[in-house]
């Protein structure tokens, strides 16, 4: 954090655009042509955390041990999260091959079997990146037929730390148009594209830049909403840390366009590598003159500054967002007037999503028609989802506005996990609401969701299968929106903790007739009494659950029992002793708090007093025994 | 003035040598004297607030009113279970019941013996490798109870070290 985005010293002499790509395509053909193997390891938060660092620090062993030397690029996240920490090979007289799950033992047989040698080691190719004889490609997925990258299409390709990398993939070019245009028509050619912002609201990118522009008062801000804060959602992070400059690009475009003169990208705490990466990219953005004064040598000047979040939920809202910068505690005030109209330090100021922005270069590019040539009705463009959860690809997903949630969740993500039936989707974070099966073939818009009572929110999806209880989920949900209130509005800080206290009895099996009603009344007022989209969007996840999972709740209230099993106030797990085969040990070993013994005749028990119902147990038990179970309500384990 | 002190004052006095004195860089003061200090004393927010020419109320107010700042010492490693949504519905409350048993400390407390600091955090981002545990600054993805002791493993030969060096 600091003063990354000063406008630096006086940029005299620096070269022109034409210069500057010209020598980011040498580079980078020089890269993909040196005659070497060119080796990409996906180093995003999400390889990392799968293991990216140690698997890149095992492949340099090896080469060294073999007296190679490669190029190793370190690239960001290609959205295929369930297959991470993925490698990829582009040896000279093969196609590009991607591999998956990749640990530190397969990467050393890549680099002494096809580096060295020459067998592609096809037992762990993901796909690869063209097509050709050998191996399949990504483009033959089933899923292929779904997606279509525009704002993901560097994504996981390029050395985000390196500006030449997305130079020299079109990169800047936008900017360098846009130069050459009235802002009016850049406006405009928005407003045509009809891009809608992706922060989930989906307003018209368009008219809130001409309202920026037209609003008297100066300097005029731009500010890149990065406070990614849904849980569930992480297309942001993986958008930031593998194509930042798509984001800048978008962030001087729209700051041309609007008048601006500064800018801000606002990114969580929870992001340190994103916050690295940004803060690289504009340092290497100013160094070429892409940022700073005349840009380009143009008339045009646009600082840009990172700001990192501090940790609250309720700075994704814009005009809490804005309170952080000015250094306050992160409380929404009433709109109007809107930012556009009044933002920072009282001056008009356009705030736009992490993804919004990262359009905005494509509709320069390729023109207002061919952006609004995808997507549906009155959303246009693609959308980015992140799916996690109970789906066997996780991970995100670009794909044209409209696709259905079945074929995002059954195409694209490849179904639910361990063969258990689907029983609804999380949408759209805590604001959001969760739909069940019937609504599968709803297309996915800003406007087909909300009627459902969803919302587009940041596109976090979070499958649910027949394991997961939607009274405990819309507790926990609540629970969070209870816990990041800001409390200003009355309603939104003592309404969502009455309900959580009463989802907290439901769930407790202490719920009382009555609670329903109350539930409901709760909601209608909360959203009524609330002032800023948080509060309005509290009680979603209630109101949508309740709507779709009625039956679950009165099951609670009524019977005490959880038919999900998952409340574990409602619920025992028990060793069926017929099926518990007694010469196995496992469920014993892995109890994390000895609460499982062993009688006389061998057989095993669980203390019903120590239990810590953690589950451990039942994971353990060999799959052809299955003697662990889960029974509810408790008092069903025979005594 | 102890050493602590002495200690405290130079760090804030250059953090805000370094930083401006308007009020929008309060945030950035105090991201970056966190950093150096590990926490935000009581004698540092007063020296802040004096800078900027501010009530003491309002630095303390930021302060309390985002998650990432404290005002305790932190423990020599932090323990960060994810409670976003995805982890949640993967067992992320059962791998956090796993923690608190294990190092017998709340969310938000530090270890008596100061190694380690147990906190929640509300969504890493690495919703697909669900449930994620943050250990210092790297996430482990898929931690289960039985992954506990595991990952505080490697740090037992470090504090035996330490601990003989005291000796």
């Amino acid at each position: 954090m600091g003063k990354t985005g000063d406008s630096g010293p006086p940029q005299g002499g620096a070269p022109a655009f034409p210069e500057i790509k010209s020598r980011a395509l040498a580079r980078w053909h020089k890269l993909w042509n040196s005659g070497k193997p060119l080796i990409l390891v996906g180093t995003a938060t999400c390889g990392r955390a799968a293991g990216a660092v140690e698997v890149l620090q095992a492949i340099k062993e090896e080469l060294g041990r073999q007296d190679l030397d490669c190029p190793i690029v370190e690239v960001g996240c290609m959205g295929h999260c369930y297959a991470e920490p993925i490698v990829t090979i582009s040896k000279p007289g093969y196609p590009p091959i991607c591999y998956g799950h990749v640990n530190e033992v397969i990467a050393g047989r890549l680099v002494r079997e096809f580096i060295t040698g020459d067998d592609p080691c096809l037992e762990f190719v993901l796909g690869a990146l063209e097509e050709n004889e050998l191996v399949p490609s990504f483009s033959d997925f089933p899923r292929a037929r779904f997606e279509k990258r525009i704002i993901l299409k560097n994504c996981g390709y390029i050395d985000p730390t390196d500006i030449d990398h997305y130079l020299a993939r079109g990169g800047y070019a936008a900017l360098a148009k846009a130069l050459g245009m009235p802002p009016e028509e850049i406006i405009s050619e928005v407003k045509s594209a009809g891009l809608r912002g992706r922060g989930g609201a989906g307003f018209p990118t368009g008219e809130k830049w001409e309202t920026c522009r037209r609003s008297p008062g100066r300097p005029k801000y731009v500010i890149c909403n990065g406070d990614e804060g849904d849980p569930g959602a992480f297309m942001d992070r993986a958008i930031l840390e593998s194509d930042p400059h798509s984001v800048i690009e978008g962030m001087l475009i729209a700051g041309y366009a609007s008048g601006a003169r500064h800018g801000y990208i606002y990114v969580r705490a929870e992001y340190p590598l994103a916050v690295a990466r940004v803060r690289t990219a504009l340092r290497q953005a100013r160094k070429l003159n892409l940022t700073g004064k005349n840009i380009l040598g143009s008339n045009f000047s646009f600082d840009i500054r990172l700001f990192s979040g501090s940790g609250a939920f309720i700075c994704g809202e814009e005009t809490a967002l804005i309170a952080s910068i000015e250094g306050k505690p992160g409380i929404p005030r009433y709109r109007p007037p809107y930012p556009a109209v009044k933002g920072l330090n009282g001056k008009p100021t356009v705030i736009n999503n992490v993804k919004t922005l990262a359009c905005v270069r494509h509709i320069i590019e390729n023109g207002a028609g061919w952006f609004a040539g995808t997507g549906s009705g009155k959303s246009k463009g693609t959308a980015v989802f992140a799916l996690a959860g109970k789906v066997v690809s996780t991970g995100l997903a670009e794909v044209p506005m409209g696709t259905t949630l079945r074929q995002l969740i059954f195409d694209v993500g490849s179904g639910i996990t361990g063969g258990k039936r689907f029983k609804a989707v999380q949408v759209g974070g805590p604001s959001g609401g969760c739909l069940p099966e019937s609504a599968l073939d709803l297309p996915i818009d800003f406007d087909s969701l909300q009627a459902a009572g969803a919302m587009m929110g940041s596109g976090g999806m979070v499958v649910l299968d027949e394991d997961d209880c939607m009274v405990e989920l819309a507790r926990y949900l609540t629970e969070f929106t209870q816990r990041e209130s800001c409390g200003k509005c009355t309603l939104c800080r003592l309404g969502t903790k009455q309900m959580l206290e009463v989802l907290g009895e439901i769930t407790a099996g202490k719920g009382r007739p009555g609670d329903i009603d109350m539930l409901i009344e709760l909601a209608e007022d909360i959203k009524a009494g609330s002032l800023c989209g948080l509060g309005k969007t509290a009680p979603n996840p209630v109101l949508s659950t309740l709507r779709y999972f009625r039956d679950e709740y009165e099951v609670h209230l009524k019977e005490g029992r959880c038919p999900a099993l998952m409340c574990r106030d409602l619920i025992a797990y028990y060793i069926i002793p017929e099926r518990c085969e007694r010469s196995c040990d496992a469920c014993v070993g892995t109890c994390t708090v000895e609460a499982i013994s062993t009688d006389k005749k061998r057989i095993k028990v669980i203390d019903q007093e120590k239990c810590v119902k953690c589950g451990t147990c039942l994971d353990a038990c060999p799959p052809q025994y299955s003697a662990v179970v889960k029974l509810s309500p408790p008092d069903r384990v025979p005594a | 003035m102890t050493a602590e002190q002495t200690h405290i004052k130079r760090e804030t006095g250059k953090v805000l040598s370094r930083l401006g004195r308007k009020r929008g860089d309060l945030v950035p003061i105090l991201q970056q004297l966190q950093q150096r200090l590990g926490y935000l004393p009581r004698r540092a927010m007063a020296e802040i607030a004096r800078s900027l020419d501010i009530p003491e109320m309002d630095v303390y107010g930021v302060v309390t009113f985002y998650n990432q700042f404290r005002l305790t010492p932190p423990g020599r490693h932090s323990i960060r279970v994810c409670l976003g949504t995805a982890c949640h519905m993967k067992g992320g409350y059962i791998t956090l019941d796993a923690w608190k048993r294990r190092l017998s400390v709340n969310p938000g407390e530090t270890t008596p013996d100061r190694e380690f600091d147990l906190d929640t955090v509300a969504c890493v981002g690495c919703c697909a490798m669900a449930p994620v545990t943050v250990v210092d600054d790297k996430a482990q993805g898929e931690v289960t109870p039985t992954r506990v002791d595991g990952i505080l493993l490697p740090f037992q030969p470090e504090k035996e070290k330490e601990d003989g060096k005291d000796r």
